[in-house]
């Protein structure tokens, strides 16, 4: 019980003097996961609209599809990408493995079937008669579908900040496509789980603390934009 | 520009809603189309506002001798406003400029004309507020607001007073009855036989599947 007193107050004087080594692995977690989460809003709410306003075969399929990759295991997108970027792969010639940019790809696809399933979900649950009112003032399809959007902005920004919360969280794909190397590749979750290994709980505590602190903070942000959304539709 | 939809009729689920109607609207004025809940009233409207499709028959726009053809450049010269408004998530005011906004207007324009359009609905000190928390009464006044706003040539109203209070009906028909001056088309459906009488140039009535004239 000692040791983890002792621990947990290192912990908290690694956070409070603000350790360098602790700052860059932060860092580096919120660039790989941020750029991720860029890339994967950018295509994932333009496809939610696809599958939304969008008249084509095999829609339905593509939806259950996307619900599906929802859930996909870490590791196996971490495999996935790996055998793709690895020397003998499609992608060998790129040099990607083991970089930063090799993260964000596997984030990426990660957080994307999150982003779109969400978004998709938040915009076909508009009221129709918000199209209908639209199209009444002489939108064309294309403002009908951005009218439709913007009503659906509250339900998008909470996919994209779940999609946030579970690419911060993820430990699997980043550990094997990323190789934990020190100052190049190490993140927030690869870290707790390789200093945990090693004994050095103080330094695992710090990070598990701040990734604690950026969960809830995450989660506070949905529960704003949620009641923000919920409120003023019920007003 | 004048509305002539000619023997036009309409089924939903092989039910006959009405058939062989034919009327001819060429002048401003308000024209009220009663009839029984389920007589199609709406669908009327709907489909002489394009945006529905009758069975058979022939809805036509006409400015002068020259038909006008379905492109989004006439349906933007009318507007129709549901009994369910469609409010968007956002300020009274943006809501009202939304019309504005898709054609392109300059930043003055959609001040100007947005804020009569505030003044006209008496919602100007609720401007800045989310539409969303408006009464049924103040929302349908934002409805007509936010459709009068385009300056539609032709405005079709339906049941725009149906579930509010008498203060908000009284209101709504004062600007209705403003539009008529300044000689706009308003064609309108109503349960209301006195409201009918209080605004009507014409009244329809759709009865046995037919449109009859009963006043005019």
């Amino acid at each position: 019980m000692n040791s983890v007193v002792v621990s947990f107050n290192q912990a908290l004087s690694l956070i409070l003097h603000l350790d360098r080594e602790l700052l860059s692995i932060i860092l580096l977690s919120l660039r790989v996961s941020g750029s991720a989460l860029f890339i994967a809003a950018a295509v994932g709410v333009p496809l939610a609209a696809l599958m939304a306003f969008g008249r084509f075969s095999l829609r339905g399929l593509c939806v259950s599809l996307l619900d599906t990759l929802m859930g996909l295991p870490p590791v196996v997108v971490g495999l996935f990408v790996y055998l793709l970027l690895s020397r003998s792969g499609p992608l060998g010639f790129l040099a990607l493995l083991y970089t930063p940019s090799a993260m964000i790809i596997a984030q990426t696809i990660l957080a994307l079937p999150i982003v779109a399933s969400l978004s998709h979900s938040a915009i076909v649950s508009v009221d129709p008669v918000i199209a209908q009112a639209a199209s009444t003032l002489g939108a064309t399809p294309s403002q009908i579908s951005m009218a439709v959007i913007r009503e659906a902005r509250y339900g998008i920004m909470s996919g994209i900040m779940a999609a946030f919360g579970r690419v911060m969280a993820e430990v699997g794909a980043i550990l094997i496509v990323g190789g934990n190397i020190a100052g190049f590749t190490r993140v927030m979750t690869t870290t707790i789980a390789l200093e945990t290994d090693k004994g050095n709980f103080e330094f695992a505590l710090a990070l598990g603390i701040i990734l604690l602190a950026i969960s809830m903070a995450i989660n506070l942000a949905l529960n704003v934009i949620r009641r923000k959304g919920g409120t003023e539709r019920q007003r | 520009m004048r509305l002539s939809i000619s023997r036009i009729s309409k089924a939903y689920s092989g039910h006959t809603i009405f058939e062989d109607c034919s009327w001819v609207v060429d002048r401003e004025g308000v024209y009220v189309v009663m009839g029984p809940n389920g007589s199609g009233k709406s669908t009327l409207l709907r489909i002489c506002a394009l945006l529905e499709k009758p069975d058979c028959g022939e809805v036509a726009y006409f400015s002068g001798n020259k038909r006008l053809t379905e492109a989004i450049s006439l349906k933007r010269r009318m507007t129709l406003v549901f009994p369910q408004v469609g409010i968007f998530n956002a300020t009274v005011f943006d809501n009202i400029a939304y019309g504005l906004k898709i054609r392109g207007a300059g930043k003055q324009e959609i001040e100007e004309k947005t804020s009569a359009m505030l003044g006209l609905a008496r919602l100007t000190e609720k401007r800045n507020q989310c539409a969303l928390s408006l009464s049924s009464g103040e929302k349908q006044r934002l409805g007509i607001a936010r459709a009068l706003v385009i300056e539609p040539e032709v405005l079709f109203l339906d049941e725009p007073t149906a579930s509010i209070d008498e203060m908000n009906a009284r209101l709504i028909e004062e600007i209705i009855l403003d539009k008529k001056k300044s000689g706009m088309r308003i064609i309108m459906s109503t349960h209301d036989q006195m409201q009918a009488e209080r605004l009507a140039d014409q009244i329809l009535l759709i009865k046995n599947r037919k449109l009859e004239e009963i006043k005019g």
